[in-house]
């Protein structure tokens, strides 16, 4: 009972937060409304791999790839095929997880290094095949412009605060269904998986169609993602470099990884942590002038990911406070052959 | 097509094979001596570029000067990535060992872009601006790029056929355990697994420079032909690494010519085709 009535209190907190953004920032600083709105479609996409890296122990290097496919097949419909915005919703997540399905059937039978390489290598194909843009659809490197905002029932999303009610709304429900899929057999049998696949097959569990089961959901949840970007995006435009790029799949990484795998708070705070990053870094960057805060914030993506790997200051900092309790299912090691 | 184009095609495809070789060779050293795929093995040839960029137009050394510099650079950058990334997370799960050295890769890209976003290139080496065969044309660097790679591959097969430590390398690639019972030292094998990748890598972007552009961000792309050299050789194998490295170069280069504009995307459907139907590599046999 104590347990459920904490969650409780969690998702209050959680509520609250969103409920209160975008009354403390008004006027000239609604533009921190729109950045943090931004937020919440990486924390959506991000909930997503941590499902598949924290609880299945998968990687994917091309999460990318189904993002923008979510993006691209709604922005195609609504622009040029003049579908309504919100009809796009299905066709987008629909389409995403079949990719993730027709990708993840070959690719999950793969491990470690070829995971990696092969997610890393569909997102780098889906890249240059938007890029090329074949037949014409996707618009090259020039993108789709003039994307319509969101209706729904007679009211347009397209002020930076109704669109930030709307994307965290969809986020708090997103995290909401991670947290119960994480509660029920599926999740059980993930966490079995991510400790040994062996014990987890001999205990009955069917290993490749719940690797596949997840990283369709987490394909799903990008293409959701990528929907409620190509609709919300500051300019209502989509671009190869902004959705598809190898560099966004790394960022998403970066988000699920600071927040340490397998915590779901934790990869909501790195959403959007890591999104307001800039923001901070240009901040900073204004007290030392002459200093270009980009490449700063590449480093810092780059060092973070790479120290927090070396380091795990999460079950550093566990331990220290005797909270390592056996409540997480330690990374499987590395075997010795 | 006629033969005169297909002889083009053969020479410029055998040219780029050549570097996707020598990237591939520095995976494989890496991966046989410490079971790891180094995702910063592409940033090693970028660097090499790079560096040669400095020490030619910035400090107007002579080119030999300037390449060993480059290179000694180089390996100290690999060096201290085995002893400050590597080491430290030794027993650490192999996605956390991937993720590592793609927080390596990202943070010596950043550390270039960081100095100069542009894209810079110098002079071929000293030779013929043009050599013909045939009807083919090649340029000059061409020459250099396939020479040095030529001679890169033949000392290798030296060192570790015929030298101790390359020995202790092999015996490192068939069961790190043994070899450390045997008396091998196995951490330092690693490191000079770095040191001799990054070593690799920047020879192949010091002579593949003069023919591109280099900037700070085409790590990635090498690496990642790198890589699909290596799968379709074979994960592991040396000479899969060439044969591959040569083949993908090909495929690529005729590939081109009949889909324009869908180059990357040749590429790396080969390799996911290869690694979903023969995931040991188009040599071996299982």
């Amino acid at each position: 009972m104590t347990h459920k009535r904490r969650e409780l209190i969690q998702y209050a907190i959680f509520a609250a937060f969103i409920i209160a953004v975008p009354l403390v920032f008004r006027g000239r600083q609604s533009y921190y409304v729109s950045m943090l709105a931004l937020s919440g479609i990486y924390a959506i996409v991000a909930l997503g791999l941590n499902l598949l890296m924290g609880f299945a122990g998968q990687i994917s290097l091309g999460h990318a790839a189904f993002f923008s496919i979510g993006a691209y097949t709604t922005a195609i419909l609504s622009t040029r095929l003049g579908w309504q915005p919100i009809a796009g919703l299905l066709p987008a997540v629909a389409v995403s997880g079949f990719a993730a399905f027709v990708i993840g059937l070959p690719t999950l039978k793969l491990k470690e290094h070829y995971l990696a390489m092969a997610t890393l290598g569909v997102g780098l194909i889906a890249y240059s095949l938007i890029k090329a843009d074949p037949g014409g659809i996707t618009g090259g490197v020039t993108g789709i412009v003039n994307i319509p905002p969101l209706v729904i029932g007679g009211f347009t999303f397209d002020s930076d605060r109704s669109q930030f009610y709307l994307i965290w709304a969809v986020a708090f429900l997103i995290f909401a269904l991670s947290f119960n899929i994480i509660d029920s057999r599926i999740g059980r049998a993930l966490m079995a998986i991510h400790k040994s696949e062996v014990s987890a097959s001999v205990l009955g569990v069917n290993v490749f169609s719940c690797k596949l089961q997840i990283f369709v959901l987490s394909g799903m949840y990008a293409g959701l993602g990528g929907f409620l970007y190509a609709h919300c995006s500051p300019m209502y435009y989509l671009n190869p470099d902004d959705v598809c790029h190898f560099s966004l799949s790394i960022k998403l990484l970066t988000m699920v990884v600071i927040g340490g795998m397998g915590s779901m708070w934790g990869t909501l705070l790195g959403a959007v942590g890591l999104s307001i990053l800039p923001e901070v870094l240009r901040m900073l960057g204004s007290l030392f002038p002459g200093v270009n805060t980009t490449d700063i914030e590449m480093a810092i993506y780059g060092l973070v990911l790479a120290v927090i790997m070396i380091a795990s200051p999460r079950q550093r900092l566990k331990k220290l406070l005797g909270l390592d309790k056996p409540r997480r299912v330690e990374p499987p090691k590395d075997v010795e052959v | 097509m006629f033969p005169d184009q297909i002889l083009q095609f053969l020479l410029s495809g055998l040219t780029i094979g050549s570097i996707y070789a020598l990237i591939a060779l520095g995976f494989t050293i890496i991966y046989n001596t410490t079971g790891i795929i180094n995702f910063a093995q592409g940033e090693f040839v970028m660097l090499g570029g790079m560096f040669m960029v400095g020490c030619t137009r910035l400090l107007h050394l002579p080119l030999p000067v300037g390449m060993l510099v480059t290179i000694m650079a180089v390996m100290l950058v690999g060096a201290l990535i085995e002893r400050l990334a590597i080491k430290p997370a030794r027993n650490k799960s192999i996605v956390t060992l991937i993720i590592i050295t793609i927080g390596v890769s990202i943070a010596l890209k950043a550390a270039v872009a960081f100095f100069s976003k542009d894209s810079f290139t110098y002079p071929p080496f000293p030779g013929p601006e043009h050599v013909s065969i045939g009807n083919a044309s090649l340029p000059g660097q061409s020459l250099w790029i396939m020479g040095t790679a030529g001679c890169i591959m033949a000392a290798l097969w030296l060192f570790f056929h015929f030298t101790i430590r390359g020995k202790a390398m092999r015996a490192c690639a068939i069961n790190r355990e043994a070899a450390n019972i045997v008396g091998i030292d196995v951490e330092k094998m690693s490191l000079l697994s770095f040191g001799l990748s990054a070593l690799i890598g920047a020879i192949a972007g010091i002579v593949v420079t003069p023919t591109t552009q280099m900037a700070w961000y085409r790590g990635t792309e090498l690496g990642m032909k790198g890589f699909c050299a290596v799968i379709l050789g074979g994960l592991g194998s040396s000479p899969g690494a060439v044969i591959g490295g040569l083949l993908l170069g090909l495929l690529e280069t005729f590939g081109n010519y009949l889909f324009s504009g869908y180059r990357d995307a040749i590429a790396f459907s080969i390799f996911l085709l290869v690694i979903f139907i023969r995931p040991q590599g188009i040599l071996r046999r299982k």
